[in-house]
Formats: C-alpha cells, sequence, structure tokens
C-alpha cells in the first residue's frame, strides 16, 4: 500500500501492535468457546480412562437432568423479573434525579451507592438482612404483626429473595445511562411542550421515551448479560437451594464443574449459555442496531 | 440561573414525587446503613436499636485478626493494578492500529475482538480452569488475571476516541519525524486522557468486585482476593457473629466506596462515558 508505505503506517506495524492482545484474546476467549464445542461431545476423564468421543451424551445427560430444568427455568423467571424491574426503576431514579429535585445529591448517591459495591459483600448483608426472627426485615414485618418468614430457606421465596437483591445492585448502574441521555436532549423541546401545554405524561410519553430508546436498549442488551452472569448472590445467599429452588444456570454450571468435575456436562452446559449469548447478540446486531439510530 | 420561567416550573418534579424519591434513596440505603449500624456497635445492639448505644471499633478488631484481610488486601490491590496496567498497554496498541492503519483483515479481526463483549472470560470457566492447570498457574494472581489482559471494552472504547482525534495532528508530529509509537505516546495518549480514566475506575471497580473465577481458580490464602477471602471468612470461620461479618463487609468494600463517596462525579461520568459508544 503506497499511502501506508509514505506515512509510515504500515500493515506489519498493525499486526504487531495487535500481536499481543490477539494472542490473550485467542488463547482466552475464541480457543476456549470452540473447545468447549469439541469436549461437549466427549466424556469427561476419570482417572486412567482418557476422554471419548460420545456423540450427544452430554446433551442427552442434560436434557434428563431435573436440576438443569429448574435452573432453566428459574433463570427465565430471574430474566423476566430483573429486567423490566430495574429498567424501570432505572428509568423512574434517572427521571426524578434529572430535574431540580430536593436532596438531588444525596438521591443520586444512594441510588448509585449498590452498583460500586462487591456483590459478595452486599450479599453478605441482605443474608443478615433476611435472615429469620433476627434480621432487620422480620423485625420490620413484626411490627405489622406479620408472622415470622424465612426468606431464603423458603422453596416459594427464594428465587424472589434473591431476584430483589439483583434488581436493587442493578437499577442504579443503568440509571447513570438514562441520566446521561436525559442530559443531552434538546432543552427546546422542553420549552416548545411547555408551549403548547402538554402534560409531564404527554411530555414523557410522546418526546422522552421514543429519544431514549437508544438507550433502553443498550441498557436491555446488558440487563439480559447481567441475568445471564450473575451468581455471586446465589453463591451467598442460598447456594442454589433449598432443593434448588433458587438455582440459576451459570450456578449449576459452577456446581457440574467444579463440586463434581465432570467437565464433559459442564462443557454442554457452557453451550447452552454461550447459545443465550450469541443469540443477545445476533438480535441485537440484525434487529435493533438496524431500528434504532445511533449517533 | 436566567432561565424562563415557564422552564424553572415546567415538569418540575412535585411534592409526590420528592417524598416517592425519598423514599426510594432511603430503602435503596437501608441495608447498607444496617450494616454500617451493626457494624459499629456492641453484639448486643445488633438488631436493636437504640439511639445512645455505645460505638466501638471492636468489630473490625475482631474480624481484622480472625482472617489474613491483609494479605487479602494486598492480593486485591496487586491484582487490579496488574489488570489495569496490562489493559492499558494491550488495548492501546491494538485500539490504535485499528484507528489509524489500513491492513487486510481489518474488518474480520475487529468483529473477532468484539465477541468478547458477548462471551466474557466468566462463561468459559472450564476451558480456562484447563489452560491455567496446563500452564501450571492455578492459585497465582497471575492466573486470575490473564484472561482479562486483553479487554475487548477497552480496544472498543479507546479506538472510538482514536478515530476522533484530527489526523493533522498525526501528521504534524511526523513530519517532525516522530515514528508511529512515538506519535501515539505523544498525540494520542495525552489526548485521550478523560478515556483512560473512565476505563480506568470501571476496570478497577469491576476487578475488585469480581468473585466467580477467583473462587475458582485460587485456594489458598497466598492468591485470594478480598472478595473469595471474605466469603470464606463468613461463610466457614464465624457461624453467626454479624456483628464481625458486617465489620469485614464493610472493611473489604471500604476502599471504593470512600473514592466514590471522595469523587462521585468521576465515578458516574466515568461510568457514563464508558456506557456510552
Amino acid at each position: 500500500m503506497s499511502n501506508g508505505r509514505a506515512t509510515g503506517h504500515t500493515a506489519i506495524h498493525a499486526y504487531l501492535l495487535l500481536l499481543p492482545a490477539f494472542v490473550l484474546l485467542l488463547a482466552f476467549t475464541h480457543v476456549p468457546a470452540v473447545a468447549t464445542l469439541v469436549d461437549s461431545f466427549f466424556s469427561t476423564p476419570k482417572g486412567s480412562r482418557p476422554s471419548v468421543w460420545v456423540g450427544l451424551e452430554n446433551y442427552q445427560v442434560m436434557v434428563a437432568d431435573p436440576v438443569f430444568w429448574k435452573a432453566l427455568k428459574n433463570n427465565l423467571w430471574f430474566a423476566l423479573a430483573t429486567i423490566p424491574l430495574s429498567i424501570g426503576l432505572a428509568l423512574v431514579m434517572a427521571l426524578w434525579v434529572n430535574e431540580r429535585i430536593a436532596g438531588r445529591g444525596f438521591l443520586r448517591m444512594a441510588y448509585f451507592t449498590p452498583t460500586v459495591l462487591p456483590m459478595v459483600a452486599v450479599a453478605n448483608i441482605w443474608l443478615f438482612f433476611y435472615t429469620p426472627g433476627y434480621g432487620l426485615l422480620e423485625q420490620i414485618t413484626g411490627w405489622f404483626g406479620l408472622p415470622s418468614q424465612n426468606w431464603l430457606g423458603d422453596q416459594r421465596t427464594a428465587l424472589g429473595a434473591v431476584t430483589v437483591v439483583a434488581v436493587w445492585k442493578e437499577a442504579g448502574f443503568f440509571m447513570i445511562f438514562y441520566l446521561a441521555a436525559l442530559q443531552s436532549l434538546n432543552p427546546s423541546l422542553r420549552e416548545a411542550a411547555a408551549i403548547e401545554g402538554a402534560s409531564r405524561w404527554y411530555f414523557f410519553r410522546r418526546v422522552q421515551w421514543p429519544l431514549l430508546m437508544p438507550t433502553t436498549l443498550f441498557v436491555m442488551v446488558n440487563a439480559v448479560i447481567n441475568a445471564v452472569r450473575m451468581v455471586d448472590h446465589i453463591v451467598v445467599l442460598t447456594r442454589g437451594g433449598p432443593d434448588n429452588a433458587s438455582t440459576l444456570l451459570l450456578f449449576h454450571l459452577y456446581e457440574v464443574g467444579f463440586r463434581y468435575w465432570d467437565s464433559g456436562y459442564a462443557a454442554a452446559l457452557t453451550m447452552v449459555l454461550l447459545a443465550v449469548l450469541a443469540t443477545t447478540a445476533l438480535v441485537q446486531f440484525f434487529v435493533l442496531d438496524r431500528k434504532v439510530h445511533y449517533k | 440561573m436566567s432561565a424562563p420561567a415557564t422552564r424553572l416550573i415546567y415538569n418540575e418534579p412535585g411534592r409526590i414525587d420528592t417524598v416517592a424519591a425519598w423514599l426510594l434513596a432511603l430503602l435503596w440505603i437501608l441495608p447498607l446503613a444496617y450494616a454500617v449500624w451493626t457494624a459499629f456497635h456492641p453484639t448486643e445492639f445488633s438488631t436493636r436499636f437504640v439511639l445512645l448505644a455505645p460505638l466501638t471499633l471492636d468489630n473490625f478488631a475482631r474480624a481484622w485478626a480472625a482472617a489474613p484481610f491483609a494479605r487479602y488486601f494486598v492480593n486485591t490491590a496487586l491484582l487490579v493494578t496488574m489488570i489495569l496496567a496490562c489493559q492499558l498497554v494491550l488495548s492501546t496498541l491494538a485500539a490504535y492500529a485499528f484507528a489509524r492503519f489500513e491492513f487486510a483483515g481489518k474488518k474480520l479481526l475487529f468483529s473477532l475482538v468484539l465477541v468478547q463483549l458477548m462471551v466474557m472470560p466468566d462463561i468459559l470457566l472450564v476451558e480456562n480452569y484447563k489452560t491455567m492447570a496446563r500452564l501450571g498457574l492455578v492459585d497465582t494472581l497471575l492466573a486470575i488475571g490473564l484472561p482479562y489482559f486483553a479487554s475487548a471494552f477497552a480496544i472498543f472504547l479507546l479506538r472510538q476516541t482514536f478515530m476522533g482525534i484530527p489526523k493533522e495532528l498525526d501528521e504534524a508530529a511526523r513530519v517532525e519525524g516522530a515514528s508511529a509509537l512515538q506519535i501515539l505516546w505523544r498525540v494520542y495518549v495525552p489526548l485521550a486522557r478523560p478515556v483512560y480514566t473512565a476505563f480506568a475506575l470501571v476496570s478497577v471497580s469491576f476487578h475488585w468486585n469480581n468473585f466467580l473465577w477467583p473462587l475458582i481458580i485460587t485456594n489458598s490464602v497466598s492468591a485470594r482476593p478480598l472478595t473469595v477471602g471474605l466469603q470464606v471468612f463468613s461463610s466457614t470461620d464465624q457461624g453467626i457473629d454479624w456483628s464481625v461479618i458486617t465489620a469485614a463487609t464493610l472493611m473489604s468494600s471500604a476502599p471504593l466506596l470512600i473514592a466514590f463517596l471522595l469523587f462521585q462525579r468521576q465515578f458516574v461520568q466515568s461510568f457514563m462515558r464508558a456506557g456510552i459508544k
């Protein structure tokens, strides 16, 4: 390339600049992703027995595993609850702290603080919060004369309890993106709406919400990824229990891979997670990015 | 402010909004406030809210003595520094190549980078564990950090920034005889400083808080970061002494929490900058 040579920017230089990053990217992202696919067709090596080709057996084990279906179902509910709740709350928070509301600085800090704290640490605090007969939640429900409830130890409430923690942790993070988007909206839109006498709800529905759409989609993709990836609070709060009532896919993968050391089955489970993430990526790329105009 | 009166009044949150916003904010910091109360009071007051309950630092002293938290702090500090340093160097070089060079396969290589935005190392636990075992790195700080050294996110962010820098600056430096690397160092890096700060804050808080991969790849005090140390401490050593556990919890979050409270504006702006592509 003559132009490249004239400016001293040659292709060789470019490849050399890329080399260190690509060695690591390939070693810890692309190669393992492909290796996972290959391993999912092989048995788990045990002692002197090396791994052998088993075809779809690991996937058959997965389909026959009730814990997998439980984890899948739980994860679906977890996603269906955390995604709209955290996005909705984030939007409301951002609309509030974007205005001149009393104590705006404190409100912003209060909403955002959970984001910067380690999930393991805050999950420990929530564990204390939920403790039956002793924790703060019990004390509050006690004042209202409600019966004692073991939130994390009851099959009916465990998943809900861990979902609340996830929403609490995420909402402030998503608020930031809405806040940034709201601040970049043209102030004359608001003046025009004021002159027209539009109600606040009308202004939100017809002006702010459509203009926030790219942000909503960006946040939504992040929320989907988080619904797959968030697992720290499960480790601390319930370890998937009671009786797998709060297990999620990644937690199940962790148990299969590192408690039972069944790497063949773990590879099949990883493929499910990769499929979910790949679908998200494709939907984002081919559907959402086409419909929404980014700057 | 000389804004017209309509702008001041129009859409301002009313009393109901203010009350609701405050209630939500109080609810949001309630767990943290509760932890602070428990950690700074003697055990008998851990769930009894008496205004004049005596304050104490005893819980922190007991937590500090009960587990090697000093070592965990050192490990985490080394870990986040090592990861950040490698991320900055590797992604600066790669982003420069993508922003200012023409070469065969550029698009393909860039999409290979973007793959990592979805397929994070957090998911590929089993294979990465095998790799670390083969390299003999299990239970080392290097093993915790290695999968994160090449960050697609950082490459993407810096590429965008570098592309926004006027080419004239680049050419002017070249006329003076500067090499490609010198130009990168003298022109691009200084101009991208706000982006570096933003990425650094996001990266440090992410890796300070990271848990699952460090939990899997470490099995001794010598390599354990704070998050894993805290979990081992609170799940096995303590039974249910909540005063000590909350003290340990606050202690391990303290550096980030204090940094956040001091530099709130920078934190919020950094997270914003990092999120808007």
